[in-house]
């Protein structure tokens, strides 16, 4: 269903404003993009491991959600849900409910690619109906950005510094999307808030109105860890799927679809250069490592090209 | 009229849990405690039950989902053993600081490493401070009676805790003994309806936020009301404990006083163990030895001025643990009996012994030469040494 934003924005926030993430980090967007896909009639339970939007959004006696919050510990929000929404069959069944309800999970990259990915795919292999949401900002930002799996390849964190003989992290970072869609659940999609937000409104709602399991992994840039001026957040995540190292697309029950594809596939150059994690990159010394990233992002854009069909 | 069986330890739980039919079951399988989900999901697949049974991939995700369907307002269960206890731990501090009153049977078996199945205490002993109530059962009997006890003891309002009810590993496990159930209506209006009250997720009148990042300014007040739950647990174990008996005949306190009223020695003991120590009793007091036995049944919360008052007129006192706490000092049961005991105007000698590690028999000898020493302490007033190891190759 396409996105008409001025009749969106009039729903009711279920994320209020007053919580405490940074100026310019992506993950209020993400939330609010994700949730505005709720009927506003349909009651919703959160769940969130332990990472910056938890800490920020509800520190004792405050909360940012309008709907019911769970936060349990780093790697288990998938298993947290699992309960939640076994209980609600249940108590369903049982005709001790009678609002519907609908389950999403919230996890940063570390709380989902990393300590979380067993409890996340046994939650997805079970099928619980429920959306688990990875808001991704490639690193553990909240502990104060230490490299996760997900952490891009050069990019200078805590744990992968970039000194004078290693420069920055020195692996290429796990396709998360990728293994999801390995387990072959309803609906699994790559989006980011991005332009009218169409694109993750409309994954968003089919993900939480596709009965079983749905993962979405969302693009969610952190200017603390990623070292760009705050403004800058909706230009920087333009140029990530421009440059093709994100591209948007859905596994749709099985089938592959892109979502987006750019009228000009910029450099990867141009998603680096504005931010400060990979300056060193700019050095004349290191221009072939650059040259490495660019064959990369183009390999994995090519096969997903011919996944999709394309 | 109660129903008489054969079951085993396993199935007796299990039973019990039948009866009880729980929203939530969420388990992992680890040996000797896999039969437990095994029968129960036998029971859901049969629709004896009406539970959703969620076969999690881990110990971790089992108690992570236990602890997300209670907080949804569920009557929740699992049931884990060892290795499987210790992957839970973190999750129990945050069932227990949630208020979260799941009840889980734990199948006691030594902890890794070296691996190893066989019984021993130490994987209940290292939860020992994780904030759950600790039951300990003697028999398969004890075992059925407690679990069906601790689902009204967790659900208390003046409590809201997670409750744990040990067993021993093989011993009581897969042993099969002569049972006593009562009827499935009966132990459905023992433990009643559950009324999760109006704090849970799905509460349609208000939405409900759970596990918070909670800083300086409140930690230590949400800790100290965890440390009254547990405070209040005691009177409400003994009172479902009177309405228990008055429904069965059963007889539970916070810890049995076997021959005590004029004993000179005594031991103090968990689980099975005392089944074995009572036919050494009998045989001494049949000598004319004046020995006792005390079987903790309720170790969390401890039952200090209780344990201190039953063993005050006792001339030396043996407490056997089960499980090392590698102190350097004695086993975890020793240090809580004998701490509780500085207070007594008179009090006993109190010695330590580890016993039984991973599976190692221990027999009425073995306790015999424990009777003997204490009276060997009685008789010479010399205490040779505090901290002993029972029935290792030294």
């Amino acid at each position: 269903m396409a996105l008409n934003l001025r009749e969106a924005v009039k729903r009711p926030e279920r994320f209020t404003g007053g919580h405490r993430l940074c100026a310019g980090c992506g993950a209020s967007v993400t939330v609010r993009a994700v949730l505005r896909a709720l009927k506003p009639e349909d009651k919703a339970v959160i769940g969130a491991a332990t990472g910056c939007l938890e800490v920020s959004s509800f520190l004792y006696p405050y909360t940012a959600w309008k709907d019911s919050f769970i936060h349990n510990a780093f790697e288990n929000a998938g298993a947290t849900i699992s309960g939640v929404e076994a209980a609600y069959r249940v108590l369903k069944k049982k005709g001790k409910i009678d609002d519907t309800y609908k389950f999403i999970a919230f996890g940063g990259d570390g709380g989902t690619y990393d300590i979380g990915l067993q409890s996340l795919s046994g939650a997805m292999e079970r099928g619980h109906d429920m959306v688990y949401v990875c808001y991704d900002n490639g690193a553990y930002m909240n502990t104060g950005i230490q490299r996760s799996s997900a952490t891009p390849k050069y990019a200078n964190t805590t744990t992968s510094p970039a000194g004078k003989v290693v420069p920055g992290k020195q692996q290429f970072r796990k396709d998360l999307t990728e293994v999801m869609a390995a387990h072959h659940i309803p609906y699994v999609a790559q989006t980011a808030p991005f332009g009218n937000f169409s694109d993750i409104h409309q994954k968003a709602e089919k993900a939480i109105y596709t009965e079983g399991p749905a993962f979405l992994n969302v693009f969610t840039p952190c200017p603390r860890g990623w070292r760009y001026d705050t403004p800058k957040l909706m230009e920087i995540v333009k140029l990530a799927i421009d440059t093709c190292y994100w591209p948007l697309y859905e596994v749709e029950n099985g089938k592959w679809r892109l979502t987006y594809k750019p009228k000009k596939k910029l450099p990867i150059e141009d998603f680096l250069r504005p931010q400060g994690r990979f300056k060193h990159l700019f050095k004349p010394e290191n221009q072939h490592l650059i040259e490495e990233l660019q064959k990369e992002v183009d390999r994995r854009w090519e096969m997903l090209l011919e996944k999709c069909g394309e | 009229m109660a129903i008489r069986e054969r079951l085993s330890g396993n199935e007796a739980v299990a039973t019990a849990m039948k009866q009880i039919n729980p929203d939530v079951v969420a388990a992992f399988p680890i040996t000797p405690s896999t039969e437990v989900p095994q029968y129960f999901s036998q029971f859901v697949a049969n629709g004896s039950v009406d539970t959703e049974f969620v076969a999690v991939e881990s110990e971790h995700s089992a108690m992570s989902a236990c602890v997300g369907a209670s907080a949804a307002g569920a009557r929740v269960m699992t049931a884990t053993s060892a290795n499987g206890l210790a992957l839970m731990w973190e999750i129990l501090y945050i069932a227990a600081s949630s208020r979260l009153p799941i009840v889980m049977p734990v199948i006691n078996r030594a902890l890794s490493g070296p691996i190893n199945i066989h019984n021993d205490h130490s994987d209940s002993m290292g939860a020992r401070d994780s904030g759950w109530i600790q039951l300990y059962s003697e028999d398969n009997q004890e075992a059925y009676d407690n679990i069906i006890q601790a689902i009204r003891i967790a659900e208390h309002k003046d409590v809201r805790l997670p409750v744990m009810v040990c067993m021993d590993g093989f011993i009581v496990s897969h042993s099969v003994e002569n049972i006593e159930l009562l009827e499935t209506e009966k132990v459905k209006e023992f433990v009643g309806e559950y009324d999760p009250g109006l704090d849970t997720l799905l509460n349609p009148e208000q939405p409900v936020a759970m596990g918070p990042l909670d800083l300086p300014p409140h930690y230590f007040e949400h800790k100290r009301q965890q440390a009254e739950a547990m405070k209040n647990a005691k009177k409400v174990i003994l009172e479902i404990a009177k309405e228990f008996e008055a429904l069965t005949g059963r007889k539970y306190g916070l810890f049995e006083e076997y021959k005590m009223e004029d004993a000179e020695v005594a031991i103090v003991v968990l689980n099975s163990t005392a089944g074995t120590a009572k036919e050494v009793v009998d045989e001494l007091r049949e000598k004319g030895v004046k020995a006792g036995l005390i079987k903790i049944r309720v170790f969390r919360p401890f039952p200090v001025e209780e344990l201190r008052d039953a063993l005050k007129h006792v001339k030396a006192v043996a407490v056997m643990d089960k499980a090392d706490s590698f102190s350097a000092a004695g086993g975890p049961v020793f240090v809580e009996t004998r701490a509780a005991l500085y207070d007594a105007e008179t009090k006993p000698v109190v010695i330590s012994y580890i016993y039984g590690l991973g599976g190692r028999d221990v027999r009425t000898n073995d306790i015999m030469k424990v009777y003997n020493d204490l009276l060997e302490i009685v008789e010479t007033g010399e205490v040779k040494s505090v901290y002993n190891y029972l029935g290792v190759r030294e």
